[in-house]
């Protein structure tokens, strides 16, 4: 263990800010990424799931749309 | 030799594909956040302040593998899009198009903590520098493949228009390697190289190199998740789609 106390891991001899910076892009890049690609799969999935109600429904006879 | 059961081939096919790698997915994002966590503990807390500089050196975990990561997976989407390319392999070329958001986002990561970095250690956030032109290159290449592929309607055309540009870009992957003993740089020379001692104490060594291959296991696993929403999306007029019953639950939307 490289640190006495939590103030001391926070302020990192004094490059706090940088590190944490770092560290804190990087979360959110990942995160964001994360994120967006979830949003991507579910669009498609939808879009997809209407698209086959839709056409099953055309495709039974006596329906119109 | 022993003859492999496995019909390598088969998992060409999108269609094959998918289920394969939704398969492995669990498993590579499990391992990626063992590795990461890991990683950043022994990096925050077994491993030392540097002598010189502190715990400002602390950067290096994310930084020197956010770097490696941009510039490999350039590498692999210069490959994938010329397979793609060349042998007319669908899955190759979506390939590509999943690798290049994550190698843009590593890259961009290597800039801005090497920036947080530089301005501890040399004074400044950003200079000129060879290695870190080189690098400001790269991002733009993946930025210039993502636009150039979304700008083009049709999926194949733009899949090829983007091997192009993939290829002849990665002339920039040596030159960002080599940088540093080319060109008098302010950037440091290489911390890992094959066949000499690293110049690196064990203990940080070992967090840097966890934490690389979290970064490689992360990359895995988001690329292929991101490959099978590329594939849901190009291959949605396809019968396998309908028919694959591992498929089924991926369409109840209600």
């Amino acid at each position: 263990m490289q640190w006495n106390s939590f103030s001391e891991f926070i302020s990192m001899g004094g490059y706090g800010f940088y590190i944490w910076g770092a560290y804190g892009i990087t979360f959110v890049l990942l995160a964001a990424e994360l994120t967006m690609l979830r949003a991507r799969k579910k669009r498609i999935t939808e879009q997809t799931a209407l698209r086959r109600k839709l056409e099953t429904r055309n495709s039974e006879p006596g329906t119109a749309l | 030799m022993s003859k492999s059961k496995i019909n390598w081939y088969k998992y060409a096919a999108p269609a094959n594909f998918y289920p394969l790698a939704g398969k492995v997915l669990p498993w590579f994002t499990g391992l990626a956040i063992i590795l990461f966590a890991a990683g950043l503990y022994i990096g925050f807390f077994v491993a030392p302040p540097d002598f010189q500089q502190g715990n400002s050196y602390r950067i290096i975990y994310i930084h020197v593998p956010a770097a490696w990561m941009g510039m490999l997976l350039y590498v692999l989407l210069a490959i994938y899009s010329g397979l793609g390319w060349a042998f007319n392999a669908r899955l190759a070329s979506m390939m590509a198009s999943a690798i290049a958001p994550t190698g843009a986002i590593f890259t961009f990561l290597a800039l801005v903590t090497g920036a947080l970095w530089g301005r501890p250690a040399w004074g400044v956030y950003w200079v000129w520098d060879a290695r870190m032109t080189s690098t400001l290159i790269l991002m733009f290449l993946y930025i210039g493949f993502i636009s150039l592929q979304s700008s083009i309607d049709d999926t194949r055309r733009a899949d090829r228009a983007g091997a192009v540009l993939a290829i002849v870009g990665v002339i920039n992957v040596p030159i960002i390697y080599f940088s540093v003993q080319w060109w008098n740089t302010l950037h440091q020379g290489a911390t890992i190289r094959l066949g000499s001692r690293p110049s690196m104490a064990p203990i940080m060594l070992a967090a840097m190199l966890i934490m690389t291959a979290a970064c490689w296991v992360y990359s895995i696993a988001v690329v292929l998740a991101r490959l099978r929403t590329i594939i849901l999306e190009r291959e949605s007029e396809a019968p396998w789609l309908a028919e694959a019953p591992a498929l089924q639950n991926n369409y109840a939307v209600e």
